[in-house]
């Protein structure tokens, strides 16, 4: 893995044209995602009926890494389930960070196109930045941050 | 595309030969990503000349034990060995004396220091201290703290779009509540370089202190204190090619005696008794503890090596690669300068159109450019000039036109990448 190879069509694709980019008339959740070593942030808006998450939507200034992985996860988490949205979650966290073993099954498809930021410790936080922020949502944390000690997740984003 | 230009790629082997310089620098051999190093973050970390690196191995091998207590050999030697490196980085500096060298940690503990040591013996409910836009958070954060605990007031001096200070309302801010003043010489985001001695003038026909972030300026140009009349002065080691670990304060010796110290311990004391402790001299009463001996040597034979090839010559230089790298990245298109100043040190902070300049650093890297990208710890400085983050090369004397011109090639293929 070397830093230009992570910057793939199919990333370079979504930063160019980002797919539910904006926000939305009727969202039940919400959140903002910081990252202080860089100033990036990014929102989050989600709308969900019963269990499922009806519909998604972001916005931000963030890089093209943060912003193709916001891009994706949303198309890839609209219509699932808040669990299977965690079990998402849960993998690209750990693919991100390199304790996932990709032949075994796992749930993240076309996802796996950033499984080259674990090569790039200072770029994990940006891949993991809208997953992050959607758990926030998700469990009604209006604000998180990439540093914030108490968020279950930081520990497995580390000091990069 | 413009061909570039040769007369921009002035001679210098009459006074400067960047390649016989390079030299003294083992790791500017390096590769990355198969490519060779270019190695553009400077103000972030110089690198360290051989000449250096041998005077640590020296020091190490032959003349390492602690200062200022054993009366055996190699306890003489180092503290001989330390406090010769405090007069050089007095003559470095020009200061008047070398117990006007503190020896600190960094730009960052220097500026702790002052805050402690002055600032809260002598800052007060109500008072005011200015600092600037274009401060580092190490020069705004310690005086947060200290106007947190005092009830005392920060007043900012404003910048133009240009990232220039405004001089005029710099004079403004003065009021009868003034008591300090702290602003940086140069600007690590943007290079530009502040009139500090004007406002020196100024502060002091208004019986204000001021002091003088020097991080940035020291390792660029001539710096004289005595000159510049600047109260205290603070710069790194480690952007001076010199270790990490080690850098100074430069105080007036009469403002250094009135301060209480901030760390107590060991080598800060005359005597101790549980009734009461009599401090040292300065600047023994500021350096408690076994400091970074190796380190403040280290430092001192960088200095000897800068003084060398001299700071005129190294700022001369600097200037023409600054001027031939703004050329060529002005010849770009969708890229903008940020940081105009009419007086700058060689930092080139840029953005690109619709490129985040995270983007822009690792794939720089992958041409073996070394840039940093970020908000450089001066957040009030993106805010004002509303960019989230810049891309940010900064050379020195053993930088050359040549990487300039990778620098520039590595621009055009990050644009490709992204269009």
């Amino acid at each position: 893995m070397n830093s230009k190879s992570l910057y793939q069509e199919v990333i370079l694709d979504h930063n160019k044209k980002p797919r539910n980019y904006g926000t939305l008339d009727k969202a039940s959740h919400h959140a903002v995602g910081h990252n202080p070593l860089c100033g990036d942030h990014l929102d989050i808006e989600l709308n969900l009926d019963g269990e499922r998450i009806d519909n998604i939507a972001f916005h931000g200034e963030s890089c093209a890494i943060c912003k193709a992985s916001a891009s994706m996860m949303t198309t890839v988490v609209k219509g699932k389930t808040r669990a299977d949205a965690e079990t998402l979650i849960k993998e690209f966290r750990e693919m991100s960070t390199g304790t996932l073993n990709l032949n075994e099954d796992h749930h993240l498809g076309r996802l796996t196109v950033f499984a080259g930021v674990r090569d790039l410790p200072t770029r994990v936080k940006c891949a993991i930045l809208p997953w992050h922020t959607l758990h926030a949502a998700l469990n009604s944390v209006t604000t998180t941050s990439t540093e914030a000690e108490d968020d279950p997740m930081h520990a497995a984003i580390g000091d990069a | 595309m413009k061909l570039i230009d040769s007369a921009l790629k002035p001679e210098f082997t009459s006074m400067f030969d960047v390649e016989h310089i390079r030299a003294d620098f083992p790791i500017l051999k390096l590769q990355v990503e198969g490519k060779p190093l270019v190695y553009l973050d400077n103000a972030a970390s110089s690198q360290m000349p051989q000449q250096v690196i041998d005077r640590l191995v020296r020091y190490q091998t032959s003349e390492h034990a602690n200062i200022n207590r054993g009366v055996h050999y190699l306890s003489e030697t180092a503290t001989a060995e330390y406090e010769s490196a405090r007069r050089r980085l007095q003559h470095f500096i020009n200061a008047r004396e070398d117990r006007e060298v503190v020896f600190t940690s960094g730009t960052t503990d220097s500026i702790n220091l002052v805050m402690h040591g002055y600032g809260r013996k002598y800052i007060r409910a109500g008072d005011e201290i200015i600092l600037t836009t274009l401060e580092h958070h190490s020069n705004i954060v310690p005086w947060q703290m200290l106007a947190e605990e005092k009830g005392a007031k920060i007043r900012v001096v404003p910048i133009s779009d240009a990232g220039e200070l405004l001089v005029d309302e710099y004079e403004k801010l003065f009021n009868a509540r003034t008591k300090f003043v702290g602003v940086l010489h140069v600007s690590n985001a943007l290079g530009t370089i502040n009139p500090v001695k004007e406002m020196i003038a100024f502060a002091h026909a208004r019986g204000v202190p001021v002091l003088v972030d020097g991080a940035q300026a020291a390792p660029h140009m001539a710096v004289d204190v005595q000159d510049l009349d600047c109260d205290f002065y603070a710069f790194s080691g480690h952007k001076l090619c010199g270790p990490t670990g080690i850098g100074v304060l430069y105080g007036k010796a009469e403002l250094l005696e009135r301060m209480q110290p901030f760390k107590g311990g060991g080598d800060m004391i005359l005597s101790v008794t549980f009734e009461k402790t009599t401090y040292n001299s300065i600047p023994h009463k500021f350096e408690a503890g076994t400091p970074p001996i190796a380190a403040a040597i280290g430092l001192g034979a960088a200095v000897d090596y800068l003084s060398a090839i001299g700071l005129d010559t190294i700022s001369a230089y600097e200037l023409k690669l600054l001027n031939y790298a703004t050329e060529q990245i002005s010849n770009l298109p969708g890229v903008r300068v940020i940081g105009t100043a009419a007086r700058k040190t060689a930092v080139l902070s840029f953005v690109m159109e619709g490129v985040h300049p995270h983007d822009i650093g690792t794939l720089l890297n992958h041409e073996g450019v070394a840039v940093r990208t970020g908000h450089h710890c001066v957040q009030p400085v993106m805010l004002r000039l509303r960019v989230p983050a810049t891309a940010r090369a900064s050379f020195a004397f053993y930088n050359t036109m040549a990487e300039v011109d990778t620098l520039i090639s590595g621009i055009r293929t990050v644009q490709k990448v992204f269009t």
